[in-house]
């Protein structure tokens, strides 16, 4: 807080003379708590996504049969599935909003660099989407009778895994923004590159599951979060600026 | 050299060109009008000099240093008001033009407050902004102007869906603005009453016609 300069605040040409410039961590700050409000003032669409999720995992036992050892054996795989179908159902609103209401314009245009901003935005959506899924899967490990040893390291890798889908499908809601039916346009971007995270936490659970160590699969997924971390939002605000010229 | 400077611009928007070798300069307290019929690039203009769209050819200067080298310090000192307002519904009206101060790093209250009476949104800062009409809603974003002050406006045709009154307050803005230094630039329609101002007809700047605009385009893909 600075104290208030009382004259010539009036005659303030320059915006260092009234506010400065936004501090990095101010200006992310506020976008995550203006993204989570409006999230939380739209309830609706997280907890479609999260209905989504619990609902899908809950067909393949209805399709095969309630043998345990099969649900066992496909347990971990249809939860990082669904999770992931899920996440890539919330995407597409991840920029549309803003862009279509010119919030985006204001964003893009404001002192804060286009990557941080992303990054604020993106951190959000995993907020929004990403752990609500995390609280979720223990439901649905309970519906495949997943030994309850194997829980932790199943909330472990999610834990890891999600905010690289979130980080990862934003380069591809950025790159679908100027696309007409860019909804459709994202699974296909998407998919492949959700392809080495979907192995590797699989594989943390299923290690689990066979008495092996699961540490070298999360280090994978954690590897993976990291680069994902300073590359998805160069590459993403690359792909808004293109789609606000 | 002007403060604010843009020489032979050249802009393509597709593979049409929408004007060529466009040049302007202007210094602290000028305003600039830009007219031209509908499609003669009088928003690509705008967004030209918001560093939103890079001219396919020409630069443009803000005191000697071009705007494209840095932009987040080009961004920081100009407003731009698009097509849109920029107004999320879900928000309040007070908390809507909070988080775009924020943004510039303004968290002052009272100037919020100050720029929502000012535009005669004061009564109406805890409304959700979906209750609002066109008109109050473009009175929004322009009381964002006020909140967080930076020395370019680049307002893409502000007074739409505006009552007299609320034009009236627009111009006062302007003018105010101008007074303490400012460059306000604005694509309109509507002749408002302001002192002075210099004019740029983009129509001036349009291809003369569409196959001599063209064919050497096609040449250079």
């Amino acid at each position: 807080m600075n104290a208030q300069s009382a004259p010539a605040d009036d005659a303030a040409v320059r915006p260092a003379a009234a506010g400065g410039e936004p501090g990095l961590w101010f200006a992310f700050s506020r976008i995550v708590a203006r993204d989570l409000r409006l999230a939380l003032r739209q309830r609706g669409d997280a907890a479609m996504i999260v209905f989504f999720f619990v609902l899908t995992a809950t067909l393949f036992p209805f399709a095969i049969g309630p043998e345990t050892n099969l649900l066992i054996r496909i347990g971990p795989g249809v939860i990082w599935v669904t999770a992931l179908l899920a996440v890539l159902l919330s995407l597409e609103r991840l920029f549309l909003a803003d862009y279509e209401d010119g919030s985006l314009e204001v964003i893009a245009l404001s002192p804060t660099p286009l990557g941080i901003s992303v990054l604020a935005k993106t951190a959000a959506h995993w907020i929004g989407t990403g752990l609500p899924l995390i609280a979720a899967a223990p439901l649905i490990a309970i519906f495949y009778s997943l030994p309850a040893d194997a829980l932790p390291v199943l909330l472990l890798s999610m834990a890891l895994g999600t905010p690289t889908l979130s980080l990862v499908g934003a380069i591809g809601a950025a790159l679908t923004l100027g696309a007409r039916r860019g909804g459709v346009l994202i699974p296909l971007l998407i998919l492949p590159l959700y392809i080495p995270v979907l192995i590797f936490g699989m594989g943390a659970v299923d290690a689990t599951l066979a008495e092996l160590p699961a540490a070298p699969y999360l280090l994978f997924l954690g590897a993976g979060l990291l680069l994902a971390l300073p590359l998805s939002p160069w590459a993403a605000s690359a792909a808004l600026r293109q789609a606000l010229a | 050299m002007s403060a604010f400077f843009g020489e032979s611009l050249l802009c393509l928007r597709g593979e049409r060109l929408v004007f060529a070798d466009l040049s302007f300069g202007l210094d602290p307290g000028d305003a600039l009008v830009l007219s031209g019929a509908n499609g003669s690039g009088k928003s690509s203009l705008l967004r030209v000099m918001a560093g939103l769209l890079r001219p396919a050819a020409g630069r443009i200067l803000w005191d000697g240093a071009d705007i494209f080298r840095d932009r987040e310090a080009h961004h920081a000192r100009l407003h731009y008001l698009g097509h849109l307002d920029a107004v999320k519904p879900a928000l309040s009206v007070l908390e809507n033009l909070t988080f775009a101060s924020a943004l510039r790093g303004v968290s002052d209250m009272q100037g919020l407050s100050d720029a929502l009476a000012f535009f005669g949104l004061q009564a109406i800062s805890d409304r959700p902004a979906r209750l609002l009409s066109q008109g109050q809603r473009r009175r929004l974003a322009l009381s964002r102007l006020l909140a967080a002050p930076a020395p370019l406006w680049l307002l893409d045709e502000p007074s739409v869906g505006l009552d007299a009154a609320s034009v009236d307050a627009l111009v006062e803005a302007v003018e105010r603005r101008r007074q303490s230094g400012g460059i306000v630039i604005m694509a309109t329609h509507q002749a408002l009453p302001l002192e002075g101002a210099l004019g740029l007809n983009l129509d001036d700047f349009a291809p003369v016609d569409d196959a001599g605009a063209h064919a050497p385009l096609e040449m250079a893909w």
